[in-house]
């Protein structure tokens, strides 16, 4: 078991560019850096810099075209696309902006489904998704299918649909994109919570400076090449 | 585990009005192969019910039918003789001399004439046939004008209902009686005194001989026995065979007409389902993406959609086989090819075309929702996650 304040994320010369006819336009350059376990980092930067690339190739979603990304002891860029599935079911929790619940399905079998990818029985799955539920504080609202919750409860499902598999790492792209103010702020401070509680490393794309000023370390992306603030 | 049934079944209630529209399409397809089935296995059950296994039928070498076949008095003295034949409880044996002749009758409704068989039979053949049951009336008095008829044939012929008069032979026939032979062909029969009508149609043979086997198990001895015999010119058969053989030809022309509607209305529900699935797949990308992105697998999303397809051909298989099921009330009569007299018949529903229908709808599903499926699991996580 790795220490607190250990790297958990290890990115080495990842470059990644999208074809567009027969050029290559490219969104990442040559980036390096290290996520500690247990860090809040934030993403930032304009549109177009390649934010929400390198999100999705650590949350193992998207394939670089060079360089390696180590998260813990696995090299994800040489796993094939099955045991990516695999290791995302247990080492990665999604939070997007516009929540991505399953709408015919309540917000306990949201919350149920990346543990149908697991080998828990009926029982434990209803215990962890009860006890995740419990932790958003939306415990009572189990039965209730996402057009019955407001923004900021469909965000807290799609958390507990994040933490249900207790993964180490969280991706959030955008967490609060698509709330109002209050609620931006009941979802920063779970995240928060998170972090802290139940050391959970989180990495946000974000272009709000609010939910920045809750990251602990803040890094800028700028033509796909990165910097720390 | 994969994702649940629930997401696919809740995703068609969701879209309920398409649902409907796409399973009715596909109910109408099942209907019209529902309902083809059911009118063959009508047809086969009336015929064959019509027989008894117990029971042989002797027609004259190469003929397919009754109508066609003709045994001389001679040899029916010698076939009566036989031991084989099982002797009734006054010691005579149980078999009938019969004849069978066409006539043209017209029908109450909208005067259509049709053939129809009129059978002369003697007091044995009804011992011969327990599923024959005289419903109104009495039995024809022997050596005079007087018939009894089907019911099928006292409902609908002109002259054929209890009390009525039917002209044929140069003679008036006075209908004594009807009898209910259930779902066989017999219902669609007038039957006389087998002399009477010898005479009044000139016949000097018999069309057909029917007896009961002492012992089943001899029949093949038994024909064996009597198809070689020089003296004869006999075909014998069990009366089942016999009547299978004659809703063979119809059968098949149903099957075959059955297959080709079923076939081009299934293409156009196959495309319906194709549709309704791409849209299915079109309107929701973005839970594609979420599922892989969670972790599921592409065989996973090509499950689901798999699963949402059969569904919704089974809704459709449901529904074309609840609507083919109220066929059964309908009871349509059609020319009998083997012996050209009017066969009446209703659809008949069992388990086998349930079955047969609902696979037939499944399997509608499948081809329809293939395409759609696949490219469900083939799509990309990141650009299905950007279509949000």
């Amino acid at each position: 078991m790795q220490e607190a304040g250990e790297p958990i994320v290890r990115i080495r010369d990842l470059s990644k560019g999208y074809r567009r006819g027969t050029q290559v336009i490219p969104v990442l350059s040559g980036v390096n850096f290290d996520i500690a376990r247990g860090e809040f980092l934030a993403l930032m930067g304009p549109s177009g810099s390649g934010k929400s690339t390198l999100l999705n190739l650590i949350a193992g979603i998207d394939t670089a075209d060079q360089g390696s990304i180590r998260i813990g002891d696995v090299e994800i860029t040489q796993l094939g696309e099955s045991e990516l599935a695999r290791w995302r079911a247990g080492n990665v929790g999604f939070i997007f902006q516009f929540y991505n619940l399953i709408p015919v399905l309540t917000a306990y079998e949201n919350v149920e489904l990346p543990l149908l990818l697991t080998h828990l029985k009926r029982r434990e799955r209803r215990e962890h998704v009860e006890a995740v539920l419990s932790v958003v504080g939306l415990g009572d609202r189990m039965e209730h299918y996402p057009s019955q919750l407001s923004g900021g409860q469909q965000q807290r499902v799609a958390i507990a649909r994040a933490i249900v598999t207790d993964p180490e790492i969280l991706v959030a792209d955008e967490p609060t994109g698509d709330l109002d103010r209050a609620s931006a702020e009941e979802i920063l401070q779970l995240m928060d919570r998170l972090v802290h509680e139940f050391k959970k490393t989180v990495i946000m794309v974000t272009h709000d400076p609010r939910a920045a000023e809750k990251a602990h370390i803040v890094r800028h992306l700028e033509k796909g090449e990165l910097s720390v603030s | 585990m994969g994702i649940p049934y629930s997401y696919s079944f809740r995703n068609l209630w969701t879209r309920r009005l398409t649902t409907v529209l796409t399973a009715s399409g596909m109910g109408l397809v099942v209907f019209v192969f529902a309902a083809t089935l059911m009118l063959t296995e009508g047809l086969e059950q009336t015929l064959v019910q019509t027989g008894s296994p117990d029971n042989v039928v002797l027609l004259r070498k190469a003929a397919n039918s009754e109508v066609q076949s003709g045994v001389e008095r001679a040899q029916a003295s010698l076939l009566e003789s036989q031991p084989e034949i099982a002797v009734g409880p006054d010691g005579y044996p149980l078999l009938a001399k019969e004849v069978v002749v066409l006539i043209n009758l017209k029908k109450r409704v909208g005067d259509k004439p049709s053939n129809v068989i009129i059978r002369g039979v003697t007091e044995t053949s009804l011992r011969l046939r327990p599923a024959v049951r005289l419903k109104e009336g009495r039995m024809p008095r022997a050596g005079s004008a007087e018939v009894i008829a089907g019911k099928s044939i006292a409902r609908r012929f002109k002259g054929g209902g209890m009390g009525e008069t039917l002209r044929f032979g140069m003679r008036d026939w006075r209908v004594v009686g009807v009898f209910d032979a259930g779902a066989t062909g017999f219902s669609s029969e007038i039957w006389g005194d087998a002399d009477q009508l010898m005479q009044a149609f000139r016949r000097q043979a018999y069309s057909s001989i029917i007896f009961r086997l002492r012992d089943p198990a001899a029949f093949e001895a038994y024909k064996t026995r009597v198809e070689g015999d020089p003296r004869l010119t006999i075909e014998a058969k069990r009366e089942t065979q016999y009547y299978l053989d004659q809703s063979e030809a119809m059968a098949k022309f149903l099957r075959i007409l059955g297959m080709v509607l079923t076939v081009v209305f299934s293409i156009g529900a196959v495309i319906g389902a194709t549709i309704t699935m791409y849209a299915a797949v079109a309107n929701r990308v973005t839970e594609i993406g979420t599922l892989r992105a969670l972790g599921f697998q592409r065989t996973s999303i090509l499950s689901a959609f798999i699963m949402e397809a059969l569904l919704l051909g089974l809704c459709g298989g449901l529904l074309g086989v609840g609507a083919a099921s109220f066929m059964q009330l309908i009871t349509i009569s059609t020319m009998n090819w083997a012996s050209f007299s009017e066969l009446a018949f209703s659809f008949t529903l069992n388990f086998a075309i349930v079955w047969k229908s609902l696979l037939f709808s499944a399997v509608m599903g499948l081809i329809g929702g293939a395409l759609p499926a696949v490219r469900a699991s083939r799509m990309n996580i990141v650009e299905a996650l950007r279509a949000t």
